[in-house]
C-alpha cells in the first residue's frame, strides 16, 4: 500500500539517523579509551551531546512548530541552575552518582518546562517577530535573576535572597552565588549519560512528530486559520510544544552544568540563544538529523580552530558564511543530487544484475 | 430598491420539502459586522435545511466571504444570532464551530503545503480518532490502533475524489483542481453537519466543473450533510443548488429556487445594472 511507504520513508530516516548517531558514539568511545583522542577533545563530549538536544529541542520549536524563540538558553539555565541546585540537595540524602545525577536532570526538565509554561500562557498570543522579541527579552531576564541569585544550605536550612550575599554557616557552602553561578559542582556527568539523555529526547521528538500531535503542530505551521478550521487547539499545541522543548533544554542546561566545577550565569546569555539557533538553521528548518550535525560540527569547529589563535573567530565565521552559501546555491545543490542520484542508479543496476 | 418588497422575499421559505419536517442544520438572524465604519454585512437571516444544498451567490465584494468568515468565527459578529442545529454558536472560537460541526473549505486554498495528501486528510480526522500524545510518545498500543484506523479512513475519504493515489505527494505540489478536492475531503474529515464550499470550482473547466457537481451531489447523498456553497459558476449554482440566496453590499437581497432567482429582477439589477429609463 502507498500510504504505509510513506511512514516507512520517514522511519527509515529516523532509524538512519539513529544508527549514524550510535555508531558515531561506539567510535568515539573506542577512540577515548584507546587514549587516541586529545583531552581537548575529550572534554568537548559532554558539551557537544548539550548543545545537539539543545538544537533538536529549538528545532522543535523553530522548525516543526515555525515559531522563531531568541531565548532558548534562558530555558537552558533555568534547567543548569535548578539541576545542580536539587542535585546537591539530593547528595546529602544519597551517595549514588548516577542517581544524584538522574534526579538533577529531570528536576532541570521540570523546572524549565514550567517556565516555558510560564512565558508560554502569556506569549502565545503574539507570533512571528513580536514572539521572537518577548523570548529573547525572557533569556535576558532570566539571566539577569540568576546573577544575583545566592542560595545556600547549611545546618540551618536553606538560605535564599536576593542581590545580597545570604549567611552560611561554617558547615554549610553556597550552591548558587550570583554572578560567579553555581560553584563546587562534583563533575558527575558522563559521555555515555550525556549520550543518553540525548536519544531518549531524539526518540521523544521522532515520535511526537510521527503521531497525531505533530501533525497537529506541522498543522499550524504551514496554515494556522486551516488548523483552526478543522478543529486544532492552537493554544494547547503551542503549549505543548514550548513546554516540551523547554524540559529538553532543561536537562541539557544540567548536563551541561555537572560537566563542569563551575558555570556561571553568563554561559547562557544571548549568544548562546543565537548559537543554537545557528545549529538550527543550518542543519535546516526541520531537519532533527541535520540540527544534530550542525550542532557537533560547530561545537568542535572553534576547538580545531585553535591554532589560528586570534583569527579563530574569524575562519569560524568565514566557515559558517561558506557553509550557508555552498547549501543555498542551487548549482551546488544539482551536482550534489547528481552525485546521490549517480550513485544510486549504480546501486540499483548491482542489484538487478 | 424597495424595501417591502425585499422582506416579503426573505419570509419566503427556501427549504425543500424533505427536510420541512427536521430541524434547519443552520438558522442566522439579524447577523452583523461591522468594521470600524464600514458595514459589511447586516441583517443576515438564513435557513438551510438538515440536506439542502443552499448558494449564497453576488457581485465580487457584496460581503459573501465575509459571511462564510462570520458563521466559522473568523471574525466575531457584531449583531445577531447564528444556531447551528439548535445550538447557539455565540462565543465560541473557530476551533469550537468545527467541533459542533461546521466545516469549510478556502477562497485562496488553504492547504498544509509542506505535509502529504494523506497528512492533510488525518490532520481533519484529529477530533475524530483520538490518540493521547503520551501514548504517541510511547509508542503505546492505542498508538498503532489509532493510526492504522487514521490511515485507512484518510483513503476512504480520498477515494471520494478517486485520489487514494496522490496518498503520498506534498500537498503543494499538487495541480489547483486537485487541491481544491483535497480541501473538500480535509472539510469532510471533521465530520461536519454543514459544509461550507467557498467557490469550490474557482480555476476549474467545465468538465472539471461537471464532475464537481456530480461529487457535491453525492458527498450530499453519502454523508447526508447540509452544504452551502458561494460559487461565481452560474452553471454549477443553478445546477445543483435547492436555494439560493443573493447578497449585495452586505445584505441578503432575494432568495428563492434557482428558477425564481433567474427571473427576480432585483438580481438583475444587481449584477447588471439598472435599466436606464427614458
Amino acid at each position: 500500500m502507498k500510504g504505509k511507504k510513506t511512514l516507512n520513508k520517514t522511519s527509515k530516516n529516523n532509524f538512519i539517523t539513529m544508527g549514524g548517531l550510535l555508531l558515531v558514539y561506539v567510535i568515539v568511545l573506542i577512540l577515548k579509551e584507546g587514549g587516541i583522542t586529545t583531552n581537548l577533545i575529550n572534554g568537548q563530549l559532554v558539551p557537544i551531546c548539550a548543545y545537539m538536544i539543545m538544537a533538536i529541542s529549538l528545532n522543535l520549536t523553530v522548525g516543526i512548530l515555525g515559531e522563531l524563540s531568541l531565548g532558548h538558553a534562558g530555558f537552558m539555565s533555568v534547567g543548569a541552575f535548578g539541576g545542580v541546585f536539587v542535585g546537591t540537595l539530593m547528595q546529602e540524602v544519597s551517595d549514588s552518582k548516577v542517581l544524584c545525577l538522574l534526579v538533577a536532570v529531570i528536576a532541570g526538565g521540570l523546572m524549565a518546562a514550567v517556565a516555558g509554561l510560564l512565558i508560554g500562557v502569556p506569549v502565545l498570543r503574539l507570533r512571528g517577530d513580536y514572539l521572537a522579541i518577548v523570548t529573547l527579552a525572557f533569556g535576558q531576564i532570566i539571566k539577569s535573576i540568576v546573577n544575583i541569585l545566592y542560595v545556600g544550605l547549611d545546618s540551618e536550612g536553606l538560605h535564599v535572597s536576593f542581590i545580597e550575599k545570604c549567611e552560611v554557616l561554617d558547615d554549610g557552602k553556597l550552591i548558587i552565588s550570583g554572578a560567579m553561578g553555581a560553584t563546587g559542582i562534583r563533575k558527575l556527568s558522563t559521555f555515555t549519560f550525556a549520550f543518553i539523555v540525548l536519544v531518549v529526547c531524539l526518540i521523544v521528538i521522532f515520535n511526537l512528530i510521527q503521531s497525531r500531535t505533530g501533525r497537529a503542530i506541522m498543522a499550524l505551521r504551514d496554515n494556522r486559520i486551516a488548523a483552526e478550521s478543522v478543529g486544532i487547539n492552537v493554544t494547547k499545541y503551542k503549549l505543548l510544544v514550548f513546554s516540551i522543548s523547554a524540559a529538553m533544554a532543561g536537562m541539557a542546561g544540567t548536563v551541561f552544568a555537572y560537566n563542569y566545577s563551575t558555570v556561571a550565569p553568563t554561559k547562557f546569555d544571548f549568544n548562546t540563544s543565537i548559537l543554537v539557533l545557528v545549529f538550527v538553521v543550518l542543519g535546516g528548518l526541520g531537519s532533527i538529523r541535520g540540527s544534530l550535525i550542525a550542532a557537533a560540527l560547530l561545537t568542535l569547529l572553534p576547538e580545531l580552530l585553535r591554532e589560528f589563535s586570534d583569527y579563530r573567530m574569524l575562519v569560524y565565521a568565514i566557515v559558517l558564511i561558506l557553509v550557508m552559501l555552498g547549501t543555498n546555491n542551487p548549482k551546488i545543490r544539482d551536482f550534489f543530487a547528481k552525485m546521490f542520484a549517480r550513485k544510486k542508479t549504480a546501486k540499483e543496476e548491482n542489484a538487478n544484475g | 430598491m424597495d424595501k417591502g418588497k425585499i422582506h416579503e422575499v426573505i419570509s419566503e421559505s427556501i427549504i425543500p420539502e424533505r427536510d420541512q419536517n427536521k430541524r434547519p442544520v443552520l438558522e442566522c438572524s439579524h447577523l452583523g459586522i461591522t468594521f470600524g465604519g464600514l458595514v459589511a454585512v447586516d441583517d443576515f437571516n438564513l435557513t438551510v435545511g438538515a440536506t439542502e444544498i443552499a448558494g449564497l451567490i453576488g457581485p465580487n465584494g457584496a460581503g459573501k466571504t465575509t459571511a462564510f468568515n462570520l458563521l466559522t468565527k473568523v471574525y466575531q459578529p457584531t449583531r445577531g444570532t447564528i444556531l447551528l442545529d439548535g445550538q447557539d454558536t455565540r462565543g465560541m472560537s473557530t476551533m469550537q464551530v468545527n467541533k459542533a460541526g461546521i466545516a469549510r473549505t478556502f477562497q485562496n486554498i488553504r492547504l498544509f503545503d509542506k505535509l502529504t495528501v494523506e497528512e492533510n486528510v488525518k490532520i481533519g480526522l484529529h477530533n475524530q480518532i483520538k490518540c493521547s500524545t503520551v501514548s504517541s510518545i510511547l509508542r503505546l498500543p492505542n498508538y498503532w490502533k489509532t493510526e492504522k484506523e487514521a490511515h485507512e479512513k484518510a483513503l476512504e475519504l480520498l477515494s471520494i475524489f478517486d485520489m487514494q493515489d496522490m496518498a503520498d505527494y506534498k500537498a503543494g505540489s499538487l495541480p489547483y483542481g486537485a487541491q481544491r478536492r483535497l480541501e473538500i475531503v480535509r472539510a469532510l474529515a471533521t465530520n461536519p453537519k454543514l459544509l461550507l464550499l467557498d467557490e469550490p470550482a474557482a480555476g476549474m473547466n467545465p468538465s472539471e466543473t461537471a464532475e464537481l457537481m456530480e461529487n457535491i451531489r453525492k458527498i450530499r447523498d453519502t454523508f447526508q450533510i447540509a452544504i452551502l456553497l458561494i460559487e461565481h459558476d452560474m452553471n454549477l449554482v443553478m445546477g445543483i443548488c435547492e436555494g439560493i440566496a443573493v447578497l449585495n453590499f452586505g445584505r441578503i437581497i432575494a432568495k428563492g429556487s434557482p428558477e425564481e432567482i433567474q427571473a427576480n429582477p432585483t438580481v438583475i439589477e444587481a449584477y447588471l445594472g439598472k435599466k436606464k429609463e427614458d
